[in-house]
């Protein structure tokens, strides 16, 4: 679907045409940068662990900032009709979309690379966990950029976007949190809901097939949304 | 059983009693119509008519709550993409990305489009220059005029050279000049394509549209080509003559003999001019009739003329609150 793929080329092109993307980039190397960095020489140890323990309550407040405008912008300024009345589907239109945002996040973590290069040349890094890590920070990433374009698709205005997805991600970050407030019986539900927990375990370097489905099944879930509220929209 | 609809070679878009309902309001209310290919139809309307959820409609971004959409024989459904690559759509006030420049969002659409990476410039360039809009190719569509923006709209309707195009006020924003070349545009198009434009400027769809349609609280209340609804709404015409050198009663007895004249009105002024004026019924064009009657006599005609009214005072007649 080559629809999908120009959507995809101008939805990038519009994130660096504005000075959004500069932004929310240099806002998440300075967060991921101050936090990694702060404890990194008390505890002497050659991993990116902290790093890592930290990236879904950022990628939190960060991916929503992402994918806020998305469609958003598109219901405010009523592009979606010139757009929607073109040659292309709406599933075309959502692919190409989410593609942007998980790209964007991509190039969000490019430069976070320099940690375990620099890392690696001072001591020695266990390189299975840092693959692991990344792999996973992908899948998250994914995964909350379909959360945040589905919130983008119900709302012209982009902060209540932003908001409606950083609440939807942080609750799936900290749902592993509250674990002991809960009835038991709900543990094991609520355990395998929790982001954190599945992602976690693939920046231990343990690729499981569960945390996998675990974030695909959010980001299909969160897309198929997306598809629905479009449709609502007639 | 139903007859079955022909789908006749020269419809290019037929509509079945479409009918849209946002919760309780009901914008459009059952009205059908065909439009023939090459044909310029204009759909007049005070705001609020239901023309906008029409066009819609017609282009798919809509779903009709009831009542079927044929273009081109084919029904309308769930996205047709098959419809959407005939159709080219400006919809109301050209939404557009801000941040883009034209150039750039003009060859995304050509992407869109399908058109062959070949053609793509070459094409921008054609619209650039049928639109006018070559000084702004590089300058974000968020800073451009409101009549540059509905240019480049326009263009982003034109780029695929369409079988229809939809336009939704195409020339709101625009200065005199502009609008002159915009239906000058849309003129040459209509001869080969099927144009469909909304409008609530009364002079622009007399001036621009073979048909018009017009539209009042989501229902048709006039529909066919400009001078017939004319005649058709004024509820008959009336024809203007000045003579000299006639009796009164003479003219009188005479012009009435004529069919279709349903009352003769005479006025003498003080110089023996003598003003008529024949009121006529139906829609029968009786102004041969009536210098042939003339011809026959020695009166001297000074002047003659066929009152027009005006499509202004047939849209106030038919769209006014009840």
């Amino acid at each position: 679907m080559p629809q999908a793929w120009f959507v995809f080329k101008k939805e990038w092109t519009s994130y660096f045409a504005s000075p959004v993307a500069y932004i929310v980039i240099s806002i998440f190397l300075l967060v991921t940068g101050w936090f990694f960095f702060s404890t990194f020489f008390i505890f002497n140890q050659a991993d990116l662990r902290n790093f890592f323990a930290m990236l879904p309550l950022i990628f939190a407040f960060v991916v929503p900032a992402v994918t806020m405008r998305l469609f958003s912008e598109e219901l405010n300024i009523g592009s979606i009709e010139t757009l929607l009345t073109l040659p292309v589907t709406r599933g075309q239109v959502i692919v190409g979309k989410f593609a942007a945002a998980v790209a964007f996040v991509a190039a969000m973590l490019l430069p976070t690379l320099a940690y375990p290069v620099s890392i690696g040349l001072m001591g020695h890094l266990d390189w299975g966990p840092v693959m692991g890590g990344y792999l996973g920070a992908m899948l998250l990433g994914a995964a909350f950029a379909a959360v945040g374009l589905f919130a983008s698709s119900l709302t012209r205005s982009q902060i209540i976007a932003f908001i409606v997805a950083m609440a939807i991600c942080f609750g799936l970050t900290l749902i592993g949190r509250i674990l002991f407030f809960l009835p038991e019986t709900m543990v094991g539900i609520l355990a395998y809901l929790g982001a954190d927990h599945h992602f976690q375990n693939i920046a231990k370097g343990v690729v499981d097939t569960r945390d996998v489905v675990y974030f695909a099944s959010v980001a299909f879930i969160g897309l198929y949304a997306t598809h629905l509220s479009l449709r609502e929209k007639d | 059983m139903g007859i079955q609809p022909v789908s006749r070679e020269n419809e290019m878009i037929q509509v079945e009693s479409l009918t849209k309902q946002f919760g309780t309001f009901r914008a459009v209310n059952g009205i059908s119509f065909n439009i023939a290919r090459g044909e310029i139809l204009g759909l007049l309307g005070p705001n609020g008519a239901g023309k906008t959820t029409t066009l819609r409609m017609l282009t798919g971004f809509l779903k009709p709550t009831s009542g079927t959409i044929r273009v081109a024989g084919q029904p309308m459904s769930d996205q047709g993409l098959a419809v959407k690559r005939m159709m080219g759509y400006l919809p109301e006030s050209a939404p557009l990305y801000h941040d883009l420049l034209v150039f750039d969002y003009l060859r995304y659409v050509a992407e869109i489009r399908g058109l062959k990476a070949g053609a793509r410039t070459e094409r921008i360039r054609r619209l650039a220059e049928i639109c006018q809009i070559n000084d702004v190719m590089h300058k974000p569509i968020g800073v451009l005029s409101k009549g540059y923006k509905q240019r480049v709209g326009l263009a982003h309707a034109m780029m695929s050279d369409p079988q229809i195009l939809i336009l939704d006020e195409p020339t709101s924003g625009l200065d005199p000049n502009q609008i002159v070349e915009i239906r000058e545009i849309i003129r040459q198009i209509g001869r080969e394509k099927t144009v469909v434009l909304s409008t609530h400027i009364l002079p622009e769809a007399e001036a621009t549209c073979d048909r018009i349609l017009i539209i009042h609280q989501g229902a048709i209340v006039a529909d066919g080509a400009t001078d017939q609804i004319k005649r058709s709404a004024a509820g008959g015409h009336r024809i203007h003559l000045s003579i000299a050198n006639a009796d009164p009663g003479a003219v009188r007895s005479r012009l009435a003999t004529i069919d279709g004249v349903a009352e003769v009105i005479t006025e003498a002024s003080v110089n023996g001019v003598l003003a008529v004026v024949l009121v006529c019924h139906g829609e029968a064009d009786l102004r041969g009739p009536v210098y042939r009657e003339v011809r026959h006599t020695d009166w001297d005609l000074l002047e003659f003329y066929q009152e027009t009214q005006t499509l202004e005072t047939i849209f106030r007649k038919l769209t006014r609150e009840d």
